[in-house]
């Protein structure tokens, strides 16, 4: 099951063209990129690992794509995530956030229905390929 | 796919030729840089005109050196060069990011790769301009980490040739052994420019220009102890072409204002306050002396 989170992820992936023209839109609006990665999908995890520091006053995306390209070559199996931060307000808040990259075979969630008190139901969603593995083996095969 | 192009209106779309005629004007001298210049912009817009008729052939290799003695307008070429390229399509943005071995060279094991991608990074879409590239590699040293900067700028310069242009600057004798050592860096350089020093007369001319942009000028007095001082001052030691020059205006102008406020009852006119007038000049020491002073020589020594 693909999953779908922030900008762009109901389209079909971006292609390396399309990326740097959406960082570039990032950079012209002095927004602050950054490069995240993760094997949690969860929805609720929005705790993502930092592939190096944010990337503050470049003036061309190719400067990015470098990196992100570094970024795949380690955690080609991962998801990898751009984030846009705008820090004008005067603090850091996401403007902008798309999947860059994805595992090739993404199992997807499970729903779990829990009974409680009065009848009521709660609800839990388990990543298959979290619960199976460990952190780091996740999608690796 | 298009069947003609017109030259003249590429020219035009482009603005080079405005370039090129400015390029002319404001540097004196120069003339072998300049027809390469002009040979590059050529080539270049060749390749814009066989783009567009669907001839296309691989980027060209841009990366240049440009080697020259002190105060010969490395820079500013350079400065010019990005803005060609730029306007010729083959660096996107244009700006130019200057650096020497102390931005691209860590202190520390793990510390260079940062900071060289760093810069790196910075640069992409533009120029990396490396003023004094020699001092990248230090051949005494075998701990150096500059060898660490080399291997990763050459990676670059070969792998993201769309993205970055990346020149060379420094004394001709020095980048000769630089390459010498580094057999990858010359063969992946298209372009080796050479700068030459000034005559005299080119001088005299650049401090014509110089004045001009600062609003002053030379009564005809002052320009023929002018043409004398660069005679003099040529044969001392340090000599850096416009960059002496330009110091020696700097003083002039100190020497100007310190006579006009001399007089304190004095009416000035504006003529009064531009002209530079020939004791201005005379009160030079390299007039009272044909003994270089011995500041200059101890600046000499450390420089060997």
């Amino acid at each position: 099951m693909r999953i779908t989170q922030g900008c762009f992820s109901f389209l079909p992936d971006l292609t390396d063209d399309q990326i740097s023209r959406q960082i570039q839109y990032c950079l012209s609006q002095n927004w602050a990129v950054n490069i995240e990665f993760t094997d949690d999908p969860h929805p609720r995890n929005t705790y993502w690992e930092m592939w190096n520091l944010p990337m503050f006053d470049l003036p061309d995306a190719a400067g990015v794509l470098m990196e992100l390209k570094e970024c795949r070559k380690v955690y080609g199996d991962r998801y990898i995530r751009i984030s846009g931060f705008d820090s004008s307000p005067g603090w850091e808040s996401v403007k902008i956030s798309f999947i860059v990259n994805r595992p090739k075979n993404e199992p997807g969630f499970r729903l779990e229905r829990q009974e409680s008190d009065s009848r009521n139901v709660r609800y839990t969603t388990t990543s298959y390929a979290v619960a199976e593995r460990s952190e780091g083996q996740r999608y690796s095969s | 796919m298009q069947e003609q192009v017109n030259l003249r209106e590429e020219l035009e779309a482009v603005g080079i030729g405005e370039i090129l005629k400015q390029l002319d004007q404001e540097l004196i001298g120069l003339k072998p840089v300049k027809t390469r210049i002009q040979e590059i912009a050529s080539l270049l817009l060749v390749e814009r005109i066989r783009r567009k008729m669907e001839l296309t052939s691989e980027t060209p290799t841009l990366h240049m050196s440009f080697t020259g003695n002190p105060g010969t307008g490395k820079t500013t070429v350079a400065l010019r060069m990005a803005d060609i390229l730029h306007r010729l399509g083959y660096v996107r943005r244009g700006h130019v990011v200057s650096v020497t071995r102390d931005e691209l060279v860590g202190q520390y094991i793990g510390h260079t790769a940062p900071k060289t991608k760093e810069i790196l990074k910075k640069a992409m879409g533009g120029v990396l301009f490396i003023d004094e590239a020699y001092y990248l590699h230090r051949p005494d040293n075998e701990r150096d980490y500059g060898q660490e900067a080399i291997e990763i700028l050459l990676q670059v310069m070969e792998s993201q040739r769309e993205d970055l242009v990346v020149i060379l600057a420094g004394y001709a004798d020095r980048m000769e052994r630089f390459f010498s050592s580094n057999p990858g860096f010359r063969s992946r350089i298209a372009h080796h420019i050479d700068f030459p020093d000034y005559s005299n007369e080119e001088l005299l001319a650049i401090a014509e220009v110089m004045l001009r942009h600062m609003n002053y000028k030379f009564t005809s007095d002052a320009r023929d102890a002018f043409v004398r001082y660069i005679a003099l001052r040529k044969a001392q030691p340090l000599f850096s072409n416009a960059r002496s020059i330009r110091n020696a205006l700097d003083r002039i102008r100190l020497r100007q204002a310190n006579r006009l406020v001399a007089d304190e009852d004095a009416i000035l006119s504006v003529d009064d306050v531009q002209s530079v007038v020939a004791s201005d000049v005379l009160a030079s020491r390299v007039f009272e002396t044909s003994q270089p002073a011995v500041v200059e020589q101890l600046t000499d020594k450390r420089r060997r």
